[in-house]
């Protein structure tokens, strides 16, 4: 069957995220308001800013209902800005997000956008071929908690993680057209739907 | 194996940008509440084009001071503006750790024939546009971004809504037109003929493209948005305006919310007085900014 798969639509790159789920089969949502969120079986939250998508998670408490989905077991992957959003704990930062993931996140971590770059990054879980990753003004992981598996490093950085049917990147696999990341995420879509 | 500057991730910025409002601000004061606002970066400057406009002379980059303590305080993408062809300027902004340059048209040029070459810098670059030749200049010359340009510091939308309409225009056409009439089409629009062979076949600028100049409330917000652009400069439009903190809230909620129109009526209720606004016949042609650019 169909994997219907919401994109938060609220502000970022989640044409891009759009286009990739498609094109691996999927039925895609834009998430803008709670109602959207009816019937998905994963949800993304794509890079944008940070703060700008925590303000406008909180316009008629979209971001409550995404907490209340995730908790109950809905995965969720975010990339870049998602990545801050599911964070727990973000240094320096007082700014709303959906706390899901027991790690702490450093927002501009490698740098202004100067500092963007894309290299090839090991990720064991995806198999021996690297993954091009394209890291802007990203974040990354400085510390995680004993439920959350790390499962790529970058010159010492953690930059993709799982914590159950949680997923994050602080990378943009959605701007390459190497579609493992997200085959990646739609098995744990899938895991979740068979439990 | 890092590779920076590349087109990617040149790019790529902007494509994290879209669906955003990008504020013009003018002290670190300002630049907090844009942030606050929920803007997805802020452009730095010394004055508002309204105040460019009204002051008159010769409107430079700003004060490096002013770009640097804007950097200071805000944690989202900071912009600053070049004036046409100065790639000196450009070079200062990039040495400042700016995100983004605008090789604005806001500002009074500096090269009456050429435009920096943009592929030279590390930093990426945003330009105007009023029609699609315009634009694959721009992104030939190597603008990782593109924005129509609207008539800026007028609280008008109108000239904004045109250029978008005939990029629009101008890229259907393409569309419809079989390859050997291509080469022509580019020699008449006076754009680069591999972008425009990639405009006919992909149906869409090869960059994100935003709306700029006159944008004044929620709904001209929301307006662009359904004409098909990924986001909105607010220059003057919301720092000219009586209630800037709500305007600006409001904007950023148009800009993501812009096909409900419930929602938009209710953030359009009390948001004070817009900006005062210039009807565009009443501008001399030298007073028009939207025609510096070659």
């Amino acid at each position: 069957m169909r994997k219907r798969i919401g994109v938060l639509a609220l502000q970022g790159a989640f044409r891009e995220h759009r286009l990739v789920l498609e094109q691996l089969g999927c039925e895609v949502i834009e998430v803008r308001t709670a109602a959207d969120l009816a019937g998905i079986q994963g949800l993304i939250l794509p890079g944008g800013e940070s703060t700008a998508i925590g303000k406008l998670l909180q316009f008629a408490a979209l971001g409550e209902k995404i907490k209340e989905l995730a908790a109950a077991g809905l995965p969720v992957f975010g990339t870049c800005a998602g990545m801050i959003l599911l964070s727990k704990r973000v240094e320096d930062s007082e700014q709303y997000n959906l706390g899901l993931m027991d790690m702490t996140a450093k927002r501009n971590a490698f740098g202004r956008q100067i500092a963007s770059f894309e290299a090839d990054l090991d990720i064991p879980a995806l198999g021996s071929q690297p993954v091009r990753a394209v890291f802007i003004r990203a974040p990354f992981v400085q510390e995680t908690g004993p439920e959350v598996e790390i499962l790529a490093v970058y010159e010492d950085r953690i930059v993709f993680v799982r914590q159950g049917n949680l997923l994050a990147s602080a990378f943009h696999p959605e701007l390459t057209s190497d579609e493992r990341v997200h085959q990646y995420f739609l098995k744990i879509v899938e895991e979740n739907c068979g439990n | 194996m890092a590779e920076i500057a590349s087109w990617k991730v040149k790019t790529g910025l902007a494509e994290m940008l879209k669906g955003g409002v990008i504020m013009d601000v003018t002290t670190p004061e300002q630049a907090k509440i844009a942030e606050e606002a929920g803007a997805c970066a802020v452009m730095a400057l010394e004055r508002v084009p309204s105040d460019i406009r009204a002051a008159g002379g010769v409107a430079r980059m700003a004060d490096p001071t002013i770009v640097q303590q804007i950097m200071d305080v805000v944690t989202i993408p900071v912009m600053a503006k070049a004036r046409i062809g100065h790639f000196v300027e450009a070079q200062i902004l990039e040495s400042l750790g700016a995100d983004y340059i605008d090789e604005s048209e806001v500002l009074t040029p500096a090269d009456d024939m050429y435009h920096i070459n943009k592929h030279e810098f590390k930093v990426p670059f945003v330009c105007g546009c009023r029609n699609l030749g315009e634009a694959l200049r721009r992104i030939g010359e190597g603008a990782a971004m593109i924005r129509t340009k609207g008539e800026p510091g007028t609280g008008n939308v109108v000239e904004a809504v045109r250029h978008m309409r005939t990029v629009m225009s101008e890229i259907r056409q393409l569309q419809t037109m079989p390859k050997e009439e291509l080469m022509t089409a580019a020699k008449n629009m006076g754009a680069p003929y591999d972008l425009v062979l990639l405009v006919a076949e992909q149906g869409k600028l090869p960059v994100v493209n935003f709306a700029a100049g006159g944008i004044a409330t929620p709904a001209d917000a929301a307006l662009m948005m359904q004409l098909g652009v990924d986001g909105i400069f607010v220059g003057s439009g919301i720092f000219k305006s009586g209630n800037p903190k709500a305007r600006a809230k409001a904007i950023v909620i148009a800009a993501t919310h812009y096909k409900d129109a419930k929602i938009l009526a209710e953030i359009s209720k009390d948001l004070g007085e817009p900006m005062v606004g210039i009807e565009i016949s009443t501008l001399a042609a030298g007073e028009r900014m939207q025609e510096r650019g070659w």
